[in-house]
């Protein structure tokens, strides 16, 4: 929600691709950028290695019930006595898979939308952004909510919902991109010499386009993190996976017995979030030359 | 203007139709034979095949698709959203007891956001880059971050627990109220209040406030009837995306205090697969999404004589 406003009148960016890796390390060089940067990294990283980094498997039974965060215990265990470490790491991965998916169909639906619209213009720009503010603001933890009370709990359809819908604000950059690159004279170059119009579209203007739609995407994922969490706290996460909401949910009826069950799944989402707009931030700041 | 206000309330009819269409497909895609899930709940032993039969020629359950959502359409038109699996009561009237529950702490907490949004953002547009701007920025930051859950948890913890100035959980006196509505409005305040900065500081560039300014106005007056005003405009459009988040809020809020609202009834219907219920939520919340998306326009077009003159 929070790109939405200062990307309605957004500037197009539009640099060319040889200047890239400078930017890159000029948004990281900022505290925002590189706080963002490590903790994206984090959520990446035990993600992946859920198996090798958590202490035990995450449903295991494995100590004495609702222990206190101790040497044997980092985070402590909860009521059936399993180990929290484990579920915060595991819960990592579930986030990063919902995260993962869904930004994978936002790029593939943001980006055709954004180029034809940009590319095309006319009739087609019209309709495609007709669609594209319907989707806007299409209410998407409603819609998840909804469809889990249909259909039941599942990652499928929760990924599948917000990938349908989650890909709006990427595909109005890219447009916004492409209206401003598809006369440069690179791109006239190529049609010059003969160039077919899907080579224009995906080897001139898509790499030039993509790089401030790829800065949002950090911005949209973490709003995908959100409400993954708070489904999962509502109880109507998937069972059959650990996840940070899951976990916050259980530790309610522990509040005042056991706090850790609370402090750091709750911590968890909130520094992947965190970290997710950050990195955003700042990369779209240094695209942009905010600063 | 009145053409305006009846070519809006047309172009809504569409929308409303597609809503309840995806309520009614949803409710027949759902697992499980409506037949079945309803008279199970009636009878003590499972029904037999005759019975069910009875129950589906007796509803109109067998007819063509269309038959029945023309049915379902026509029953919305007379306000019958279907009966609760659970309760037998009918839906709507159950969502009506629960709805001013949800108002008193959605609109406190909608006025209280938009307060601090306004204020703020203002205050960081005019006094761009001094510790405030930053530190509200940061503070947007962390609202979008923070899960509404945490959020509550934090303030509940802050102030209930370790302060002992408010009560954790229950209902009664507005002190009851403050966290509820405190977590909601401060789950929501960042977009509205970035959103009033970086409008306020493309208007305070404009040639007609350095206009007012160059003709001797005070700088207050400047900023509250010039700026200000054409600053709103923008955040009034975003009012439809803040009432999804309210959406969101609300429904954990209401769990986390324990509120007898819109939200808990949804999600304690969707763990009892009460389907009618859910079914009457969609149609319902839908409608009020459209009828607060048209107030928006309507407004905008009330405060932006360009926006009704070029719709007509």
């Amino acid at each position: 929600m929070s790109a939405t406003a200062e990307l309605a009148g957004a500037q197009p960016a539009a640099t060319p691709v040889g200047r890239r890796p400078r930017l890159l390390v000029r948004s990281l060089r900022t505290p925002g950028g590189a706080v963002g940067a490590g903790l994206s990294l984090l959520l990446v990283a035990a993600g992946l290695l859920a198996p090798l980094l958590a202490p035990t498997d995450p449903f295991a039974v494995d100590g004495p019930p609702l222990t206190a965060p101790s040497g044997a215990y980092p985070f402590g265990t909860d009521a059936l006595g399993r180990d929290l470490l484990s579920g915060v790491i595991y819960g990592a991965r579930t986030s990063l898979i919902v995260a993962a998916s869904v930004a994978a169909m936002v790029i593939v639906i943001g980006t055709t939308v954004g180029l034809w619209a940009g590319y095309f213009g006319g009739w087609v720009d019209d309709a495609l952004m007709r669609i594209t503010e319907l989707f806007q603001v299409l209410p998407r933890f409603f819609m998840a909510l909804v469809v889990i009370a249909f259909f039941g709990p599942g990652l499928d359809r929760l990924v599948l919902l917000l990938g349908v819908t989650s890909w709006p604000l990427l595909a109005r950059v890219i447009r916004v991109e492409v209206l401003a690159l598809r006369h440069r004279e690179f791109v006239e170059a190529a049609r010059v010499h003969g160039a077919s119009r899907t080579r224009i579209l995906l080897r001139e203007i898509l790499p030039n386009a993509l790089p401030p739609g790829i800065a949002l995407l950090g911005l949209v994922v973490a709003q995908v993190i959100l409400i993954e969490a708070s489904l999962g706290f509502l109880g109507l996460g998937d069972p059959n996976v650990t996840s940070w909401g899951t976990l916050a949910s259980e530790a309610q009826r522990f509040l005042r017995v056991a706090w850790w069950l609370s402090l750091f799944p709750g911590l968890a989402i909130l520094l992947a979030v965190l970290g997710l707009n950050l990195l955003g931030d700042a990369v779209t700041d240094a695209l942009t030359g905010r600063r | 203007m009145t053409r305006y206000v009846l070519r809006r309330l047309l172009a809504l009819v569409p929308t409303w139709l597609g809503i309840s269409l995806a309520a009614f497909v949803l409710a027949g895609l759902a697992p499980g034979d409506p037949a079945q899930l309803i008279l199970d709940r009636q009878f003590d032993e499972p029904p037999t095949e005759a019975q069910l039969q009875e129950f589906r020629e007796a509803n109109g359950l067998d007819d063509p698709k269309a038959v029945q959502y023309g049915r379902f359409v026509l029953g919305l038109f007379q306000g019958q959203l279907g009966t609760s699996f659970r309760s037998g009561e009918p839906v709507l009237n159950e969502l009506v007891e629960r709805v001013p529950t949800t108002l008193t702490i959605a609109l406190p907490a909608f006025a209280l956001a938009l307060t601090i949004a306004v204020t703020i953002g203002v205050l960081s547009a005019v006094r761009r880059n001094s510790f405030m701007d930053h530190g509200s920025r940061l503070a947007a930051l962390m609202s979008d971050s923070v899960p509404t859950f945490v959020l509550a948890y934090a303030l509940i913890i802050v102030l209930a627990v370790q302060a002992g100035l408010l009560p954790v959980a229950g209902r009664g006196t507005w002190q009851h109220l403050v966290l509820p509505v405190l977590t909601l409005a401060l789950g929501t305040t960042a977009s509205l209040m970035r959103l009033t900065r970086s409008s306020m500081l493309e208007i305070l560039g404009e040639d007609y406030v350095r206009t007012a300014r160059a003709m001797g106005f005070p700088s207050w007056s400047v900023i509250l009837r010039h700026a200000l005003r054409n600053a709103l405009l923008p955040v009034v459009t975003v009012a439809g995306i803040v009432l999804a988040g309210f959406v969101t809020g609300t429904v954990i809020v209401e769990t986390i205090f324990a509120l007898p609202g819109v939200g808990t009834f949804v999600v304690d219907a969707i763990f009892a697969r009460d389907y009618p219920v859910i079914q009457g939520f969609v149609v319902f919340t839908g409608t009020v999404f459209l009828l607060v998306n048209l107030v928006v326009d309507l407004l905008q077009a009330a405060l932006d004589p360009r926006i009704r003159l070029d719709a007509a």
